[in-house]
C-alpha cells in the first residue's frame, strides 16, 4: 500500500509558540519556546520527546484546551480560541465515563453539537462498527479490556468527524502486544481511507511507534521545550522493524536525542543550575544494574542505547534518565546514542558493596551541588540537623512545586543509599547520625 | 474520508427503545408497590394542610391504631426534608464549586454547619414558619420540615462540592474538548460523578435526622404549644405519661419505617448507583436490591423511564440554545489586574459582614451576660468534652476487637453488617427513656450513667469502619505475622492497628462528631415528671432552650461549635493526615 498523495495545503500552523507555567511571584517557568510546525493534508505526523518536555501541552494548546501564552496556532486558516469542532482528541487514559454505555461515551460530542437523536444513534453505531467494537455497544468500560477501551476512546473521537486527530501517547497504557494491534488496525483503516480525518498528530516517547506509523517525526527537547529535528520517514507502508532502514532511522534519531552535549557533560545534562539543578527519579538499583550490564559481555564497557533499550524493554522515557543520571555522576559518557563506562564507572561495576557506597558518595557529592549543599548545612550546624521544607523552598525559587520535591525525593535517595545523611519522613527533617 | 454506509441501527440490541412492551408478572408486584406508597402520600399530605384546629379537636393521642398513621406522616415529613436538601444541595454545592468567591462563604459555612449542632436555633424558625400560614398545620409542618432539613444538607452539599472539585482530570478534558454545555456537563460528568458520596451522605443525613424528629414534632414556643402528629410526638406524649408499651410500641414503628425506606427506597438507589463509581475495574461484590433487580425486570414500568429521557432531551435542547453564544469565549477572562481587584473588594465586603454578624451576636449576647456565663459556658464546654474523649475511648476498646474479630469472617460480617446498619440509623433517642427508668429506679448518678447515651447512636460507626478495615487488611501481611509469630501485644502493635488505623480515624471522627450534637438530647433527660440533668454544655443548651432563654442558647452553641471546630483541627485533622501518610495500605 502506499501512502496517500500529501498535499501542501496547511491543516494546523503553530507559530512562535511560547508557553509560560505560572509560579507565583518569583519566576514563572518555560515549558515551551518558539515552537512552530505545519500539519499537512493527509500526513501522520510524531511528535517525539520525553515525558516534560511539554509535547503534552503543546497538543492541549492545539486542541484548544489551554490557552498558550504568546504565538499563533491556526486551525483550517481559523485562529484557536477554544476547543474547535475540526479536531478530536485521543487520551492517554482513555478518559471513558465509566457510567456511560460504549455506545453513549461515542455519542457525547455529536449530543454536545445538538445532533438529532437519529443521526447521532446511526452515526456512533458507525464508528463503532468501523473501529471493531461490534457487539460492545450497550458493554460498560470497566467491564472492557484496556484495548477496547481505547478503541472506544478512537471510535468517540472520529464520530464528529474532525479534520484532524489528536493522540497524546494512545497506546502507552496498553500492554505491548495489545498496542501493536491497536496500531496496525488504526493504519489499515487509514491507508484504506475509511477515516473521516485528514491528518493525525500525535504524542509518544516511543521511537519505534514513531517510525513505524509517521510520515513526519518532530523531534522534541525539553527545557524549554522545542523542536530540534524534523525527520521524515519515506519508508513504504506497512513497515517492517527489522528492515535495516527502519534500523538506521531509529539510530539515528537516538543519536540525535543524545547528540546535544559536545563537550563533557558537567552543567546541563538536567535543566538548572548548581543545586537548582532538576534530578529524575531514578533509583540507584536502576543505576546500579545498568552499569553492570554495559560492563558485562557482549558490551564490555560500550553500549548501543537502542539495542540495550529493546533488551531492557525500556522506552527512552526510563532510558535516558538512568544514562543521564550516569553521565552526571561521571560513571559514564553518552555520546552519539551509544553509553560509554568510564573507568569509575567500570570500577563501581566490579566493587562490593561497601566499596560501591564510598565511590557513589565521592561522585555525589562532587558532582551533585545539591547534595553536597545539603552536607554542608547539616555540617556547619551544631546540631547537625536541618528542616527539608528550607531546601524545597530554595528548589521552589527556581522550579515548580512538583519538580521541587521529585528532585529533594531523588536527592534523599540517593544520599541514604552513599549513607552520607539521615533523614525522618515523619518530621521531614535531615540529620547526620543515623536511628539508633 | 469516506464513512461506512450507515448500518441499520435497528438490528442491534440497545439500552433503551427495545424493551417488550407487553407486561409480565415482575410489572404487577412493582405496580401495587408504587401504588401503594403512591396513595400513603396523596394522604399524607393532604393531612398536612389541615386546619391549626383540626389539631385541638383530635389531638396527638397514645391510641396504637393511630400509629401507623403517625408513622407515614413521620415519614413523608424526612422525605420532604430529603427534597429539599436534594434541591439546596444542587444549587449551593454548584454554586461554590463555580465561583471562586461564592465559595469563599459557602465552604466555611458548611463546614460549620456540618459539625455543630443547630438543633438550638430551632425555637427562632418556628415563629417564622407558623407566620407564613397563620391557622394551618402547614406553618407547623414546614416548621418541623426545616428542622429536620438542618440535619441533612450540610454534609450532603459538602460532598456534592467535594465531588465537584475533584472531577478527573482527563474527564474534565474530554468534556471541555467536545464542548459539552455547562448543562450536559452537569448531567453527563458532573452528577454522575458525586452521585455515590452523595447517596451514601443521604441515607447518613436520614438516619441522624431522626434525632430532630422527636423534637421538631412536639414545638412550643411561648405560650404555644404544638404537636403535630407523628412518631416524635407519639413519643414526646410517652414519656409525658410514663407509658413504657407506648414507647416499645414507637420503637418496633420507627424499627419498620426505617427498614422499608431501607428496603424501598435506599437499597434499589445504592444498586443503581453503583456504576457512577468512578472506578475502572469491575468490583467483586456489586450492592444488591431485590426492588431494583424488581424495576429492571418489568416491562411496562421501565417504559415509565422513556418519557423522563425524552423530556431531558427537549429540555437540553432548549437550554442548550439559550446557552451557546457564550460557548466560545471561555477562554477570554477579565485582565488579571481587574479580577484581583474584584478578589480584594469581595474579601473586604465578606470580612466586614462575618465581622458585623460577629459584633451583633457578641452586642446581643453581651447585653444581659457577662463574662461569668461565658467561663460557665467553657466549663461545662469541658466537662461535655472529656465525655465524648472518654467514651469514644470505651467504645473503641470495645468495638475494635470485636470488628477486628468480625472483619476477616465474611460470613459473619456479611451477617453483622446490616444489623449494624440498621442500629446506626436508629434513633438512640428513642431508647432514652429505658435508661432513665434504670437511673431513676436504681437512683444511679445522672452525671455519669447519662453518658452512655452520648454514644449510643454514634458507636457503630468505629464497628463498621473497623469492619471493613480489618477485612480489607492484606492476607499476604497476616501470613507473615503467623510466620513470624507475632501475637498478642506486639500483633495489635505492629499488624493490626496499623493496619486499620485509617478506618478506625473515620469511624471515631463520625461517632466524636456525633456525641457532640446528642449531648444537647442526652444530657437531661425526663421521664414523667422526673428530670435528670448532667453537668455540661448539652445540658446547658438544653436548659436554655427550655427557658426561652435566647443569649445563653447563642452563648452554648457558640462555645460547643468552637469545641467542636477546635476539636477537628487540633485531634482528628492531623490523625488523619498522619493515617493518610504512614498507614496507606496500597
Amino acid at each position: 500500500m502506499d501512502a496517500p498523495v500529501v498535499s501542501d495545503h496547511p491543516l494546523v500552523r503553530v507559530e512562535r509558540l511560547r508557553h509560560l507555567y505560572h509560579k507565583g511571584a518569583v519566576s514563572d517557568l518555560l515549558v515551551l519556546d518558539d515552537v512552530n510546525l505545519t500539519l499537512k493534508d493527509n500526513e501522520i505526523v510524531a511528535l517525539l520527546g520525553r515525558s516534560g518536555s511539554g509535547k503534552s501541552t503543546l497538543l492541549r494548546i492545539i486542541a484548544g484546551l489551554m490557552p498558550p501564552s504568546g504565538g499563533d496556532v491556526e486551525i483550517d486558516g481559523k485562529s484557536v480560541s477554544g476547543p474547535a469542532s475540526e479536531v478530536a482528541m485521543v487520551f492517554q487514559s482513555f478518559a471513558l465515563f465509566p457510567w456511560l454505555s460504549v455506545l453513549e461515551n461515542v455519542e457525547i460530542g455529536l449530543e454536545a453539537i445538538g445532533t438529532p437523536v437519529e443521526e447521532r444513534r446511526s452515526r456512533a453505531l458507525a464508528a463503532i462498527d468501523l473501529i471493531g467494537l461490534d457487539g460492545f455497544e450497550t458493554a460498560y468500560p470497566k467491564e472492557l479490556s484496556g484495548g477496547m477501551r481505547q478503541r472506544v476512546g478512537l471510535a468517540r473521537a472520529l464520530v464528529v468527524h474532525p479534520k484532524v486527530l489528536l493522540m497524546d501517547e494512545p497506546f502507552s497504557a496498553l500492554d505491548v502486544l495489545t498496542a501493536e494491534t491497536l496500531r496496525t488496525d488504526l493504519l489499515d483503516i487509514w491507508f484504506e481511507g475509511r477515516m473521516p480525518i485528514q491528518s493525525i498528530l500525535m504524542v509518544t516517547h516511543n521511537i519505534e511507534e514513531a517510525v513505524l506509523m509517521c510520515d513526519r517525526i518532530l523531534v522534541f527537547d525539553a527545557n524549554p521545550g522545542h523542536i530540534v529535528a524534523e525527520i521524515k520517514v519515506d519508508l513504504p507502508q506497512p513497515r517492517d522493524r527489522q528492515d535495516p532502514a527502519f534500523r538506521d532511522i531509529v539510530e539515528d534519531i537516538y543519536a540525535r536525542l543524545t547528540l546535544k552535549k559536545p563537550a563533557p557533560p558537567r552543567e546541563g545534562v538536567f535543566p538548572g543550575m548548581g543545586i537548582n539543578m532538576v534530578l529524575p527519579s531514578v533509583s540507584t538499583n536502576r543505576l546500579a544494574g545498568l552499569v553492570e550490564m554495559v560492563d558485562a559481555p557482549p558490551y564490555d564497557g560500550k553500549a548501543d542505547m537502542p539495542e540495550l533499550a529493546s533488551e531492557l524493554h525500556l522506552e527512552i522515557d526510563d532510558l535516558f534518565p538512568i544514562t543521564e543520571t550516569l553521565q552526571l555522576l561521571r560513571f559514564a559518557e553518552v555520546e552519539g546514542g551509544d553509553v560509554m563506562l568510564t573507568s569509575a564507572g567500570r570500577q563501581f561495576a566490579t566493587a562490593d558493596l561497601e566499596e560501591r557506597k564510598r565511590l557513589f558518595a565521592q561522585h555525589l557529592l562532587s558532582y551533585v551541588p545539591l547534595v553536597a549543599h545539603i552536607k554542608r548545612i547539616l555540617d556547619e550546624r551544631v546540631t547537625h540537623r536541618a528542616p527539608a521544607r528550607r531546601f524545597l523552598d530554595e528548589l521552589e525559587d527556581t522550579m515548580s512545586e512538583a519538580y521541587a520535591e521529585q528532585t529533594l525525593r531523588t536527592a534523599v535517595a540517593w544520599a541514604r543509599y552513599a549513607e552520607l545523611l539521615a533523614y525522618d519522613e515523619t518530621t521531614g527533617v535531615f540529620s547526620l547520625e543515623n536511628p539508633a | 474520508m469516506i464513512t461506512r454506509p450507515i448500518l441499520d441501527a435497528a438490528r442491534r440490541p440497545l439500552g433503551f427503545g427495545r424493551i417488550d412492551l407487553r407486561p409480565n408478572l415482575y410489572d404487577l408486584v412493582a405496580l401495587a408497590i408504587v401504588v401503594g406508597v403512591g396513595v400513603a402520600v396523596i394522604h399524607g399530605a393532604r393531612e398536612m394542610r389541615a386546619p391549626l384546629m383540626q389539631l385541638d379537636i383530635t389531638p396527638v393521642s397514645l391510641d396504637p391504631s393511630l400509629l401507623p398513621e403517625y408513622a407515614l406522616r413521620t415519614t413523608l415529613r424526612m422525605f420532604a426534608a430529603m427534597g429539599a436538601s436534594l434541591v439546596f444541595t444542587f444549587m449551593v454545592a454548584t454554586l461554590a464549586a463555580k465561583s471562586r468567591r461564592a465559595e469563599l462563604v459557602i465552604i466555611p459555612a458548611l463546614d460549620i454547619l456540618q459539625s455543630v449542632p443547630v438543633l438550638g436555633f430551632l425555637t427562632f424558625t418556628v415563629v417564622f414558619f407558623l407566620g407564613l400560614f397563620p391557622g394551618s398545620q402547614m406553618g407547623a409542618e414546614l416548621a418541623a420540615i426545616f428542622a429536620i432539613f438542618t440535619a441533612q444538607a450540610w454534609n450532603m452539599a459538602f460532598s456534592f462540592y467535594q465531588s465537584l472539585r475533584t472531577v478527573p482530570r482527563d474527564l474534565d478534558e474530554v468534556a471541555r474538548h467536545f464542548r459539552l454545555s455547562p448543562w450536559l456537563r452537569f448531567w453527563r460528568l458532573e452528577a454522575p460523578f458525586a452521585t455515590p458520596g452523595l447517596v451514601w451522605n443521604a441515607m447518613m443525613s436520614m438516619s441522624g435526622s431522626w434525632f430532630f424528629v422527636v423534637a421538631s414534632e412536639a414545638i412550643s414556643v411561648g405560650d404555644t404549644k404544638i404537636l403535630l402528629p407523628g412518631i416524635g410526638a407519639w413519643l414526646a406524649l410517652a414519656i409525658e405519661h410514663k407509658d413504657l408499651k407506648a414507647i416499645a410500641l414507637a420503637v418496633f414503628a420507627i424499627g419498620v419505617v426505617i427498614l422499608l425506606y431501607d428496603q424501598l427506597v435506599f437499597r434499589p438507589i445504592v444498586a443503581w448507583a453503583d456504576k457512577f463509581r468512578a472506578e475502572q475495574t469491575a468490583a467483586q461484590q456489586r450492592p444488591r436490591s431485590w426492588v431494583y433487580d424488581l424495576v429492571r425486570r418489568t416491562h411496562l414500568i421501565r417504559r415509565l423511564a422513556l418519557p423522563v429521557s425524552w423530556l431531558f432531551e427537549i429540555v437540553s435542547e432548549w437550554i442548550d440554545r439559550i446557552k451557546m453564544p457564550e460557548q466560545s469565549s471561555r477562554l477570554l477572562k477579565p485582565s488579571p489586574e481587574t479580577e484581583r481587584t474584584i478578589d480584594i473588594l469581595w474579601i473586604a465586603l465578606v470580612l466586614a459582614a462575618t465581622g458585623y454578624m460577629l459584633w451583633l451576636i457578641i452586642d446581643y449576647v453581651s447585653a444581659t451576660l457577662s463574662f461569668d456565663d461565658l467561663r460557665q459556658a467553657v466549663t461545662a464546654g469541658g466537662l461535655t468534652l472529656s465525655r465524648v474523649i472518654i467514651l469514644i475511648a470505651l467504645a473503641s476498646l470495645i468495638w475494635v476487637p470485636i470488628g477486628v474479630w468480625i472483619g476477616p469472617r465474611p460470613a459473619v460480617a456479611q451477617r453483622v453488617q446490616p444489623v449494624a446498619q440498621f442500629l446506626a440509623a436508629f434513633p438512640a433517642n428513642v431508647l432514652f427513656p429505658f435508661v432513665v427508668v434504670l437511673i431513676v429506679t436504681f437512683k444511679l448518678n445522672p452525671n455519669i450513667w447519662l453518658s452512655p447515651l452520648m454514644i449510643l447512636g454514634t458507636q457503630w460507626y468505629i464497628l463498621f469502619n473497623v469492619i471493613a478495615g480489618a477485612s480489607a487488611f492484606p492476607t499476604d501481611l497476616r501470613e507473615v505475622s503467623t510466620i513470624f509469630r507475632v501475637r498478642h501485644w506486639n500483633w495489635w502493635r505492629r499488624v493490626m492497628l496499623p493496619g486499620i488505623f485509617p478506618y478506625f480515624v473515620t469511624g471515631a471522627l463520625t461517632a466524636s462528631g456525633g456525641s457532640w450534637n446528642a449531648s444537647i438530647v442526652a444530657e437531661v433527660a425526663s421521664w414523667g415528671d422526673v428530670k435528670l440533668h448532667a453537668a455540661g454544655l448539652g445540658a446547658y443548651i438544653a436548659d436554655a432552650t427550655d427557658a426561652g432563654d435566647f443569649p445563653r442558647v447563642v452563648l452554648g452553641v457558640a462555645v460547643m461549635s468552637m469545641f467542636v471546630v477546635a476539636l477537628n483541627q487540633l485531634l482528628w485533622r492531623p490523625l488523619y493526615r498522619f493515617a493518610e501518610q504512614r498507614m496507606r495500605l496500597n
